[in-house]
Order: C-alpha cells, then structure tokens, then sequence
C-alpha cells in the first residue's frame, strides 16, 4: 500500500498551504492556499480509511468537500464585494479599522 | 473503489437507526423556523417585511419548549446514531442558553433593523441558521458531526458580519472574520484527519480510549491542532486578532450575537472535545490552556484600557472575560476538578452572556440618539436617561465582578476550580486572573465615569427613546444578571446539572 506516499503528500500539501495563508497578501490566493490545506485533509481522510478498511473516511471526506464548496462559495462573494467596493483585493489595504 | 467502499459497509448488518423526535425537537422547530422565515420573506412585499422577525423570536420560543419538556423527562440521556450525537443535560442547559441568547439578540435587532431599512429577511435567516449550528453543537460527540455543527454556526456568522453590503468596515469585518476562521477551521479539520487516523473512528469516546496509550509526537500534534481551530473561535490571545475588528466593523447587534453565542459555541466544542475525547491527553492540553488563559486575559485587558470606542473596547474586554473562561480548563485533568471546572465554565458562560447582551442593548439604545460609537459620548447620560445610566451601571460591575451582581459568581466559581487542584501552576493563573480583575475595573471604571461625571459633549440633552423591544431585552437580562448574582444557587444548579456524560469515565 502506498499509504505513507499520501500521507506524506498531505503533510507537503497541508504545508504549502500554511506558508500560503500566511505569506500572499492576495484573497483569492489565500483562498485557494486554504482550498489546499482542505485537500491536504482530504487525502489524509482517504489513505486513513483506506489503511484501517472503515468507511468513516470516505464519508467524513464527502463533508468536507461538500462544506469547503460552501466556504469558498461565500468567500468568492466576500472577495466579489470587497472589489466592487474599493477596486483592489489586497488585503493589506483592507484597514479601516485600528487598535 | 466504489465496489470496495460498497463491500466495507456491506461488512456490518446495516440497520436503519431509530430516531427520537422529542430529543430531536429544538433542532426540527428551528429548522422549520428557518423555512417558514425564507418562504415569508419570499413573498412579503417591502413594507410588510417587518412580519420576519415575530416569526424569528416565535421559531425561538418555540424551540426552547422541547429543551424544558425534555429538561423535565424522567430519561435525560439519549444517544442517537451510536452516541454521534447525544442529549444529556450538559447539552439540554446549553442549548437552552443558546436559544435565549438567540431571543434577545431578535429583541435587540428588531427596531435596529427597522430604521436601518436593510436586508431583513437575510438577517434572520442568519441567525436562526447559526443557532441551529449552535443547538447542534452542544449535543454534537462525533469529529463529523462537531465539524458540521461549527461551519453552520460559522459560515452565516461570517455573512451577518459582512452583511452591510456598502459599507467598507463592514466588508472587512466580514473579510477578516471569515479568511480567519476558514484557516482554523482548515487546521482543525488537519488535526481531525490525524485523529481519525490513530484511533480509526470518529467517535469522541473512542478517540478518548485509544488517546489512553502513549502520547506519541503525531498523538499530540493532532490534539494541538484541534485546540488551535477552536481558539480562533474563542477569540484566545494570539488567535484573537480577527475580532477586534471584526466586533467594531460588523452591525452592533451582529457584534453583540458573536461576542456571546458564537463565543459561547466555540468554548462547548472545545470543552466537549478535551472531556470527551482528550481527557487522557491532559499532559499536552493544559499547559496550552494555561497559556492561552494568561495571554488572553492580560492582552485583551491591557489594549482594552487604551481604547476610545465602545464596541471596540468591549471587543477586547469580551477577549478578557474569554480568558478567565479558559482559566478553569487550565487545570482540568487534574482529576477531580475536572468536574468543579466544567461547572465554573457552563456557569461563566452563562452569567456573560446575560450581562454582555445586555451591556450592546444600551450600546446600540444610546448610539441611536448620540449616532457615536465614542466613550465620550457617554458623557451625562445620567442627567437625560437616568434609566439607562442605572442598568449600565449594573452591567459595568458585573463584567468587573463586583458582588452582588451575575459577574462575580461567574468568576468565583472560576477561582474557586482552579485553587482546588492545588497545584503551583493553579496557584499561578489564579494570581493572574486576581491581577486582571483588578485591571478590569479600569476600563469599565471609564465608561462609568463618562456617565456619571462628565457633561453630555455637545449639551444635548433630549431624552433617549427606549424601544419596546429594547426594553423587554434589557429587562431579561438585568433580572438574569441581577437575580443570579444575588441567588448563584440557580445558576450553579445549572452548573452541576451539566455533567458532560462519558466524560473522565463517568
């Protein structure tokens, strides 16, 4: 089985994903940078299942695509908004607010 | 594939699970609260949209009627779907805090709403949908169902915060808020994987056995992780940075709705998951509790004594109080505190909740008249709403901890779960909480100032038009804070009542 081969794609996964959060200063990058941790956690769900044989993985896997669908769904439309409103999605710019 | 997925649930004799309506009965009314709510608003006309939020507050008092029958069955243990999901008294005392909490922040909305000339209908079909995820949360004991339960608490929390559609701090409120939350929720879910991993189940009791055995690095990194998702939703120091910003951007009713139901939510999840599922872990969660409790409490203190506006400065107070929250679960593994700590957390809980929704309902009374969200406006407004000036007063003192009032229960209960572990590191945050409590007074100290001492600012003195609604939702919560302040033999009924089952093998 090449069970440790995808869990150590997920660890990479999962890793570039963070650096990604924390280092692009772009919404819809750290969008998709977050879409990729999911990913990461997803394929984690799958080897998992695959190697302990229950079906629990698969379906928790299955709520997780279904919920990140949700998540990014409403992000798009946050990033869409913040656009409409001030032409830029940096979110070093987004600082209205202080203290 | 298909066929071996097919083949492992073929494996065990699949039966269809019986479900208990009445343990199921706050969710179905809120469910169906959410419905009628989108189906009314679908074919009201703009002027009757009013119509929305009695059917809100309805869907609210109809859903806590089955949380007191069920309070009041001989049977206050139901397991549904093998223990996935369970309604034990810890769950029933919460989600009825949860569906009050969810009232009044209806009572507080309504005329808000009204005179703002917004999206209504959207409004409601928020909240109710964010209650629900709460109500599911409190009864959640399974990784799945925990993570479905928080994204639907979440996800219409990130959409009221950004609900002002035009308005640029709201788009950042909702912004920050939700890029935050998605990203610990992201970890979380790392964690979770890891877990199902080593314990080959989602159940948080097996997750608790197999947690029994040697902690090895991976073990307590997956525990890590999920303590991290759920910080970010507490607001603990030094994942807190989304809510300062947050509080202030959003609508002040949204902010106060956060700043007690989804805060409270995130404190259940966590206390579910290290009793349930970590309870053996203790040796990896405490020093972190102990940590994040004496970094909030002294962060949120110390910025919340240099702010000049109110909601923000009650962000980072509701930041602090989050830390003495966290204090007791410092301790926690030590045996038998465990049970003294949860207590002080359910009891904290709810004590907050009733002064903290009362302190915005006068936030978002007096910004009506004043149209300033500034702590100097707050200047006189014992001369021209006597009224007003009295029950802040009240609240003020109560988030401060001053007896008589609910606030100093809560934080004895706290002090009194963390001195009996009588360990060194005990000792340590009571001494620090001791200090913070005496910083607190600073802040809330101020505000008391304005009111009493200072001038109105600009002379004006016309009286302040208190709202029916308003009204009725200071009422709720001054005789909450007031009559368990003087009696904390209700509420600490509730705290003990609130044994989480399975918990520490009990």
């Amino acid at each position: 089985m090449l069970v440790n081969q995808f869990l150590m794609l997920g660890a990479v996964l999962f890793c570039i994903g963070v650096y990604g959060v924390i280092a692009r200063r772009n919404a819809v990058l750290v969008l998709m940078s977050i879409e990729l941790i999911l990913n990461s956690v997803n394929i984690n769900l799958l080897a998992f299942a695959l190697r302990n044989g229950s079906a629990d993985g698969h379906t928790f896997a299955l709520y997780v695509i279904a919920v990140a669908a949700a998540e990014v769904g409403v992000g798009l439309a946050m990033v869409l908004l913040v656009y409409r409103n001030r032409k830029s999605i940096a979110l070093d710019d987004l600082a209205e607010m202080k203290g | 594939m298909l066929s071996s997925l097919l083949s492992m649930v073929a494996d065990g004799d699949w039966v269809s699970p019986t479900i208990d309506y009445h343990a199921l009965a706050p969710e179905i009314v809120l469910a169906a609260g959410i419905v009628v709510v989108l189906l009314v608003d679908l074919f009201t006309s703009e002027s009757n949209k009013w119509l929305v939020a009695p059917i809100a507050s309805f869907s609210f008092l109809g859903a806590f009627i089955p949380v007191v029958t069920l309070a009041l069955s001989d049977n206050t243990m139901r397991e549904l779907f093998d223990g996935r999901y369970v309604v034990d008294e810890f769950s029933l005392v919460i989600k009825g805090l949860f569906i009050l909490a969810g009232y009044v922040v209806v009572l507080i909305s309504t005329d808000y709403l009204r005179e703002g000339d917004y999206y209504q209908g959207e409004y409601w079909f928020l909240v109710l949908t964010s209650i629900l995820g709460m109500v599911m949360m409190a009864s959640s004991r399974d990784l799945v169902s925990i993570f479905v339960a928080l994204e639907f608490l979440s996800i219409p929390a990130y959409m009221l915060a950004a609900w002002r559609k035009r308005d640029l701090k709201s788009n950042e409120a909702g912004v920050k808020y939700y890029l935050l939350g998605v990203f610990a929720s992201a970890i979380m879910l790392y964690g979770m994987s890891l877990l199902y991993g080593i314990a080959n189940s989602t159940l948080l009791t097996d997750i608790g056995e197999t947690l029994s055995g040697e902690m090895t690095s991976i073990r307590a990194l997956a525990v890590l992780f999920v303590i991290i998702g759920f910080a970010f939703k507490v607001s603990a120091v030094p994942f807190h940075t989304w809510a300062p910003d947050t509080y202030e951007g959003a609508p002040t009713p949204v902010t106060a709705f956060l700043s007690v139901a989804s805060k409270a939510a995130g404190f259940v999840a966590l206390v579910t998951v290290l009793y349930v599922a970590f309870p053996y872990a203790s040796d990896v969660w405490q020093p972190v509790m102990w940590i994040l409790s004496a970094l909030t409490m002294t962060v949120g203190n110390v910025l919340a004594l240099r702010q000049s506006n109110i909601v923000r400065m009650l962000a980072y107070s509701s930041i602090s109080q989050g830390g003495f929250i966290l204090m007791p679960l410092a301790v926690a593994g030590e045996g038998a505190v465990g049970q003294s700590a949860l207590r002080a957390v359910v009891v904290y809980l709810m004590l907050y909740a009733a002064t903290n929704l009362g302190v915005f309902a006068i936030v978002i009374a007096v910004a009506r008249k004043t149209r300033s969200g500034a702590i100097s406006s707050y200047g006189g407004l014992f001369s021209y709403a006597p009224g007003l000036a009295a029950l802040m007063t009240i609240f003020m003192a109560s988030l401060a901890g001053i007896p008589p009032l609910g606030g100093w229960f809560g934080k004895f209960a706290a002090f009194q779960a963390v001195l009996s572990a009588e360990t060194n590191w005990g000792y340590a945050i009571a001494v620090i909480g001791a200090v913070n409590s005496v910083v607190a007074f600073g802040y809330y100290g101020n505000v008391l100032r304005e009111i009493w001492m200072r001038p109105a600012p600009d002379g004006d003195t016309a009286p302040v038009v208190i709202q029916p609604a308003i009204a009725v939702a200071l009422g709720i919560t001054a005789l909450a804070t007031l009559v368990l302040g003087t009696l904390p033999g209700i509420v600490s009924h509730f705290g003990d009542l609130a044994s989480l089952s399975r918990a520490f093998g009990g």
